[in-house]
């Protein structure tokens, strides 16, 4: 067994872990954040993505022994003080989910994107989204919920 | 616009926990002390199992048992069933070999169970797992559907691998029209296999309770009251009241979390061999590749009779189906009932005949996928309608117009078996052609060209039938079950309601829409309704959500009970307001007396129902109502999809570059849900014809098992998606409306492969991968320099 130690969503946790676990399993299975999911075993479907350092990151593409002492946020880390954040928002507004299980890490994916152009054109949008796979919506609001949170975040 | 009733808009409310990561699915629970199973899967297509050793995994760390089909074989646990027989052309039921849930003796496809390890951990479950010896003596494997009645035998039950030669439509007319015809176009088509992909993997948990001998299964399904009957009636011989199925939230089903699978019932009985533990299983996604249940999966033969003119005159289609290894929960109904049916399509041809031959292979059990039969039925008929168009030298659009049913025609008997009871195709069409610039296209097209692109455009006039029933007639045609819904709208004693639905909601909205539903017939807010879906502990009876049925079945059976409330409620008000029942009138929350100024809103008949202090004689206490409805007939959505695509001769990359949807679903309750629905199906549909195929090597092995090699369509491969409506009501519900979840699946694979055919100039199947695509476009884009 290992011992890691990290921030996740604000809160230093410290545990005991196999050394080969994933950061997904030690976030749903060591905290019980079931927020992040687990859509694939190749690292496509980014399900699971959440942020490390600031970062978006596939959590079932690396252990948990890599994030130690390093700062993660996951979907149920999103919200401040009780608000939505805006891409929480905005996929509300846009009915960018339906069955919702790609939805975190859809929503953790698109905030990274702004943060790094929060401008973001259309096709530039469709591109980013590549490494997140979604069933239901065609991406169609999804993609409309994205430039919508952008907009918003500008003004 | 209505702030909640019908045609409002209404945002979400189960967004809010699926945004904050608060949904809860099947492997977000955990039950106390639960072990968790892995199942040993068949690595090979085809083989006799000589022996399983699980010496070296029982001894394993962590290991608490391992479990084979003699394990299971010794507690009577029977087949998995199909629940639906169809009828030889030689009069017998279809071959129905058994499908243990572990195998006995022989594995017939790469993924088959051989056995379970259960561990206390998954990694020790896992670990064990590659311990289990099994000794396969391979046999040749059936891959290639269109030889399979040729190979090696997979069933004793089933010589040459047929499992049903079935027929449709008067074989004589349809012969005698082609006789007569002036012009017979033909295809021959492939309709690819795809692989569901819900993201969620299936998963499930069993836990059987000794103290008082009920179990709890937690289950990825679509159905949770459907799964319970099939387990309990077919496969483990439980009781049904001592077994109890929770179906949370669901991510997507599109028809593969139908069905009753070994994992779960393997989990349940495991559960009580291991004295109550809990047993927790979730699908790696290989797995999920390997073993849901896939779909499609035809090769067929069509030609269309038509005179001078282009009038249709008959339709004959000669269709081989895939059944894989074993028959899943519904198999045979789809290549026959939900797909000879719709051969009419949107028109009016006088005959048409169509024979399916159903084989058994060594490849994972085909089902229902989102269309389920549609999707193959529209597309024969519009892939064979565009051809027929380019054969005749006539406007595709017009051909389609000038054989349309026409709305005068309703109701509508079709020469294979659907009475379609409205619709409007033109409507549909018009407005498509015009939203999508129809006219402009040849200038869009010598501006593509002249920046080296290939356009071409494509339509597709689909027909559905949703709302599978009624349950007489299905019956008699082979369904083993009732396709009726049921639901119970109970006013709590303080005015709030909470209906009990037996649809399920996996992405559909439900909670939503059908609080709306609620809201507009009993007058009650929108906020004060809540819906409960999803527990056959708390939800009378269902049947569960799968072609399109949810608001046209669903709903209707929710209308049904909420009408029951308001006939109770005018007994309590009119004699709160000393009058007479008939007198009493029901309109936005308010009973009143006709002609009078006198009134009680149905909050305050909801408390007094509850407390009964002052009460009319002879009523029962309570404002709680159960209703089924079991519709009258099908639903019959209907439109027509555009596409307009662009190919770059230099790489194959086919762009979608438009999209125009025109759908016509009755009434529309919520139209950002409905528009939601329509995406999706798009989405799906132009997968399956440019991207996605489930392809087995010719030993069997499936080759693309994965996300790295089975293509799912991303968003770089999609367009934006422009939906426009019209409305035609159905005439047999009480709400008017069709159902919309199938639809963009349905319409999309045609649309896509007339335009890209259009644009090649030659006729290739799904998927039009890239390569393919090149390949063509070359020699045409050749042809069109010189």
């Amino acid at each position: 067994m290992l011992t890691v130690s990290m921030t996740v969503n604000g809160q230093t946790v410290t545990k005991e872990v196999d050394p080969r676990t994933l950061l997904v399993q030690f976030l749903r299975e060591n905290l019980s954040l079931t927020g992040t999911h687990v859509g694939c075993d190749t690292s496509q479907c980014g399900a699971c993505v959440v942020h490390v350092d600031g970062a978006s990151v596939k959590a079932c593409t690396m252990l948990a022994a890599q994030a130690n002492g390093r700062e993660v946020t996951t979907i149920e880390g999103l919200a401040q003080n009780g608000d939505l954040h805006p891409m929480q928002e905005a996929f509300k507004e846009h009915h960018g989910l339906q069955c919702g299980f790609c939805t975190p890490g859809m929503i953790m994916s698109a905030v990274d994107l702004l943060k790094q152009n929060p401008d973001p054109s259309e096709h530039e949008i469709r591109e980013w989204l590549e490494g997140n796979i979604c069933r239901c919506t065609g991406y169609h609001n999804i993609v409309k919920a994205i430039r919508h949170a952008a907009q918003d975040m500008r003004s | 616009m209505p702030d909640s009733g019908f045609g409002a808009p209404v945002k979400r409310r189960e967004d809010f926990r699926f945004i904050t990561g608060r949904g809860r699915y099947v492997d977000d629970i955990d039950r106390p002390g639960q072990l968790y199973a892995f199942f040993v899967r068949s690595p090979v297509a085809h083989a006799t199992v000589a022996s399983i050793d699980i010496g070296e995994a029982q001894k394993a760390p962590g290991v608490v048992a391992v479990f084979t089909g003699e394990d299971m074989a010794a507690d009577n646990v029977g087949s998995l069933p199909c629940g639906w027989v169809v009828t030889d052309k030689n009069g017998d039921p279809h071959k129905a070999p058994p499908h243990w849930p572990l195998v006995r003796g022989r594995v017939r496809y790469v993924g088959d169970h051989v056995a379970v390890v259960i561990a206390e951990t998954l990694a020790q479950a896992r670990d064990a797992g590659e311990l289990v010896e099994v000794d396969y003596e391979e046999l040749a494997p059936v891959v290639d559907l269109s030889s399979a009645g040729e190979n090696v035998q997979l069933h004793d039950e089933a010589p040459g691998n047929l499992c049903f030669d079935w027929e449709l439509g008067d074989k004589a007319a349809v012969d005698e029209a082609f006789a007569k015809a002036a012009h017979v176009s033909k295809l021959d088509l492939v309709n690819n296999r795809l692989i569901p992909n819900a993201m969620e993997p299936r998963a499930a948990i069993g836990e059987y309770d000794p103290g008082s001998d009920n179990y709890t299964i937690y289950s990825t399904s679509q159905n949770p009251h459907l799964l319970r009957l099939i387990l309990c009636a077919f496969v483990l011989n439980l009781p049904e009241h001592k077994v109890r199925v929770v179906a949370p939230d669901v991510g997507g089903g599109f028809g593969s979390k139908i069905y009753a699978y070994a994992e779960e019932t393997v989990c349940t009985w495991a559960s009580k061999r291991l004295n109550g533990k809990p047993i927790k299983w979730t699908a790696e996604r290989s797995e999920s590749f390997l073993s849901d249940a896939h779909g499609r999966d035809h090769i067929t033969t069509a030609e269309l009779a038509m005179d001078s003119d282009g009038k249709f005159l008959a339709l004959r289609v000669d269709t081989q189906a895939n059944m894989g290894a074993y028959l899943s929960s519904f198999a045979t109904s789809i290549p026959t009932y939900l797909y000879a049916t719709l051969l009419a399509g949107q028109y009016a041809t006088p005959a048409i005949h169509c024979n399916v031959k159903a084989y058994f292979t060594t490849t994972a059990p085909v089902d229902a996928y989102r269309g389920a039969g549609r999707p193959e039925a529209t597309y024969v008929i519009e892939r064979l309608v565009e051809v027929a168009a380019r054969d005749m030298k006539m406007e595709p659009a017009e051909l389609r117009r000038k054989n349309f049913i026409q709305p005068d025609q309703f109701p509508y008997q079709t020469p294979v078996a659907l009475t379609y009871d409205i619709g409007n195709y033109e409507a549909s069409l018009d407005k498509a052609l015009e939203m999508v610039r129809y006219g402009d296209f040849a200038q869009r097209r010598s501006e593509s060209e002249a920046r080296g692109k290939l356009r071409g455009i494509g339509m597709s006039a689909y027909i559905e039938a949703c709302g599978i029933a009624p349950s007489a007639v299905v019956g008699s045609l082979g369904a083993g079950v009732g396709l009726w819904e049921s639901a119970q709208v109970r006013f709590n004693p303080t005015g709030s309601v909470t209906v009990l639905t037996g649809a399920h909601s996996h992405g559909q909205g439900h909670e939503t829409t059908f609080a709306q539903l609620v809201s507009e017939q009993l007058g009650v807010d929108y906020e004060q309704i809540e819906i409960v879906h999803g527990d056959t502990g708390q939800i009378p009876m269902g049947m569960g959500t799968y072609g399109s049925r949810s608001l046209a079945v669903g709903g209707s059976a929710i209308s049904k009970a909420c009408d029951k409330i308001i006939e109770k409620g005018k007994k309590i008000a009119a004699h709160l307001m000393e009058a007479s029942v008939d007198d009493v009138e029901f309109a936005n929350g308010q009973f009143t007396v006709a002609g009078t100024d006198k009134s009680k809103g149905i909050g305050e008949i909801a408390f007094t129902a509850y407390v009964p202090h002052n009460y009319p004689e002879g009523v029962e206490p309570g404002l709680d109502e159960t209703a089924f409805y079991d519709p009258l007939n099908f639903t019959y959505p209907s439109g027509v999809h555009i596409a307009e695509v662009e190919i770059d001769p230099d790489t194959g990359e086919t762009e979608i570059v438009d999209w125009v949807a025109v759908d016509d679903f009755g009434k529309v309750l919520n139209p950002m849900i409905v528009e939601g629905q329509v995406h999706g199906g798009i989405a799906q549909g132009v997968g399956q014809a440019l991207l996605e195929n489930a392809v087995y090597d010719d030993s069997g092995q499936l080759v693309t098992g994965s996300y790295m090699d089975y293509t799912m369509p991303r968003a770089d491969d999609l367009c934006e998606f422009r939906v426009g409506m019209t409305v035609s009501e159905c005439t047999h519900n009480p709400l008017g409306v069709k159902g919309c979840g199938e639809a963009g699946a349905i319409a999309a694979p045609a649309a896509v492969m007339n335009a890209i055919t259009d644009a090649l100039g030659v006729e290739i199947d799904m998927p039009a991968s890239r390569e393919k695509v090149w390949r063509h476009a070359q020699g045409r884009f050749k042809a069109a320099a010189e």
